[in-house]
């Protein structure tokens, strides 16, 4: 049905767009394995090169901090809300969802310049505790619609017989429902890890100490200061980039669906 | 801690009666309460203050003064911030419509074509979204260089006239941001369009083959109302995403030349945290989310009509 022509043209078509798709990526890629410009030994080399000069183990591992305790409390609480929500005949939810759900839409944008203010009335900016506990708000108003469709979905015949079983409504969720619910936790997981990682104002606003910032933010810093060649600049970059492409590299299966689906998070 | 609750429910007198109706409603409220704490405390209430701040005049330190709307009647008058919603409307051509023009027109030839290396090119063209947007930036600047690439390929095709340093120049710096939003928004309009067409039955374009429709009709009368609903959250994504430029900004331009590229989440930073006017950026802020809700629920309302 399809003439050679219009299939020929149609690989045409693909291949360009996947060239301009992949371009940036492939230049950065390039740039850092390439020469140094600023005199280094060039190639491979230049990744640590970087890191060292970048101060990438300190912001790496506030990031790698960050990110695991947003992905963890925020996966506790949002299972543990989508399962209220989901399953059981919770108070008020007439209006507790909705004001969930509304979540999805507050840019970080209005919530920061509040935020920075009163957190720094009690002290807490500049702490960990002010980069991640916005995020976890933020990734939790997510979570909660996200799981909350996964335990609607469940036959609830399941809950009904564990139940009968004298099983507590805890050890329900952990131990009948969260099992075969590891897909839509995975999407839940690498999304939040994503949002986490890849967040640039809440630490850009809140860490004012160097040890407390987060890759992309040493990264930005790392502009600023090297301004001898781009070379590192873009070892940096890599650095920085590597482990949500990665992930996503392995489970894209997740991130596609996670973000056409849970579509309307921002 | 839910364990004690639990506890607590089945000493009841009606335990057995509650078992089958499920936990109690005090119970299941137990459950959302710490997402709801954590939620109120760093989200609902912030919104809230936003509001509040946006009624004052204050620089973060001395006393503030309640202005009452003046910060909002600033939004429509101040050249600055006119102009910061002004180039957001370029954006959205940028990061919206050109990636769903394109997207449409992608989608629809691969999904009909059946050509392989689908899922590489899904890969490929989805990887722009997971990237953060720091790094992104920092790419476009190098790609954007005088001596970067974007200039390299312009010499090769004979436009060594037209090289320029794209991000520093003061009529191109905007419409540049804007192609590094259509990179980055293509892909995923792309793939959410194909998982729309990968809907439509095979049925209705056979039908379509039949009545003599080539495929530029095929693609009106069949693919485009078919796929009304993935288009219009494609749209709502990449409009709020035009909206929320505050990182690529930040690292591409820092809002110049002059301020040729500030948009409004840039404005929030800069008044808040530079300029000393939290009142000024706190109205910029709700006046971006009350924009973003009202693109949300414009297009929510479109998906319950049809």
């Amino acid at each position: 049905m399809i003439s050679r022509a219009e299939r020929t043209a149609n690989y045409a078509i693909l291949l360009l767009f996947a060239t301009f798709a992949l371009w940036p990526i492939l230049a950065i890629l390039a740039t850092a394995l390439g020469p140094d410009d600023a005199g280094g030994a060039g190639g491979l080399a230049n990744f640590p090169a970087a890191w060292e000069q970048g101060r990438f183990a300190g912001s790496m591992l506030t990031s790698i901090a960050v990110s695991a305790f947003v992905v963890v409390v925020a996966g506790v609480l949002s299972i543990m809300a989508g399962y209220a929500f989901g399953t059981m005949r919770v108070p008020w939810a007439g209006v507790l969802f909705p004001v969930f759900l509304l979540g999805l839409m507050v840019p970080t944008e209005v919530i920061v310049v509040p935020l920075y203010f009163d957190l720094r009335t009690f002290g807490l900016t500049n702490t960990f505790w002010g980069i991640a506990l916005p995020q976890v708000a933020q990734s939790v108003a997510f979570g909660t619609f996200w799981m909350r469709a996964y335990f609607r979905s469940r036959p609830p015949s399941l809950i009904e017989a564990g139940r009968l079983d004298g099983a507590s409504s805890w050890r329900i969720l952990w131990q009948i429902l969260v099992p075969p619910g590891r897909p839509a936790i995975v999407t839940m997981v690498v999304l939040t890890f994503m949002w986490t990682w890849n967040e640039f104002l809440i630490p850009l606003v809140m860490a004012t100490d160097a040890s407390l910032r987060t890759a992309p933010l040493g990264l930005a810093f790392f502009q600023g200061q090297y301004t001898s060649g781009y070379t590192l600049l873009a070892a940096g970059a890599v650095i920085v980039a590597a482990p949500v492409v990665v992930v996503y590299l392995f489970l894209q299966r997740h991130f596609i669906r996670g973000m056409l689906e849970g579509a309307v998070r921002e | 801690m839910a364990d004690t609750l639990v506890a607590s429910t089945a000493r009841g007198g009606s335990a057995a009666r509650r078992d089958r109706l499920g936990p109690s409603p005090w119970h299941a409220l137990a459950y959302v309460a710490p997402a709801l704490a954590v939620y109120a405390a760093f989200v609902l209430y912030p919104l809230g203050r936003a509001v509040h701040l946006s009624l004052f005049d204050w620089d973060g330190l001395t006393l503030a003064t309640f202005v009452g709307l003046g910060n909002y009647v600033e939004v429509v008058t101040d050249g600055d911030l006119r102009a910061a919603f002004g180039h957001t409307l370029v954006l959205i051509v940028f990061f919206a419509l050109l990636p769903a023009a394109i997207g449409l027109v992608l989608a629809a030839l691969l999904t009909r074509a059946r050509v392989r290396g689908l899922p590489f090119f899904r890969t490929v063209v989805f990887l722009p979204q997971v990237v953060a947007m720091v790094v992104v930036g920092v790419a476009w600047r190098q790609l954007y260089a005088p001596d970067g690439s974007v200039n390299d390929f312009l010499e090769l095709v004979g436009l060594g006239g037209v090289t320029r340093a794209w991000l520093g120049d003061p009529t191109f710096a905007l419409p540049a941001v804007g192609v590094i939003g259509t990179w980055v928004q293509t892909g995923l309009v792309t793939v959410l369009l194909m998982a729309g067409i990968s809907r439509i039955p095979d049925q209705l374009y056979e039908a379509a083959r039949l009545d003599g429709a080539g495929p530029v009709r095929e693609f009106f009368a069949i693919t485009l109302p078919s796929v009304r609903a993935e288009l219009a959250v494609a749209l709502t994504l990449t409009v709020i995403a035009a909206l929320k430029t505050f990182d690529l900004i930040y690292i591409t331009t820092g809002g110049g030349p002059g301020n040729r590229t500030s948009v409004p989440s840039y404005e929030v930073y800069n008044r808040a945290f530079r300029l000393g006017e939290v009142g000024s950026a706190a109205a910029v802020g709700v006046t971006l989310t009350i924009i973003i809700f009202a693109i949300n629920l414009a297009v929510a309302r479109i998906g319950e009509r049809r």
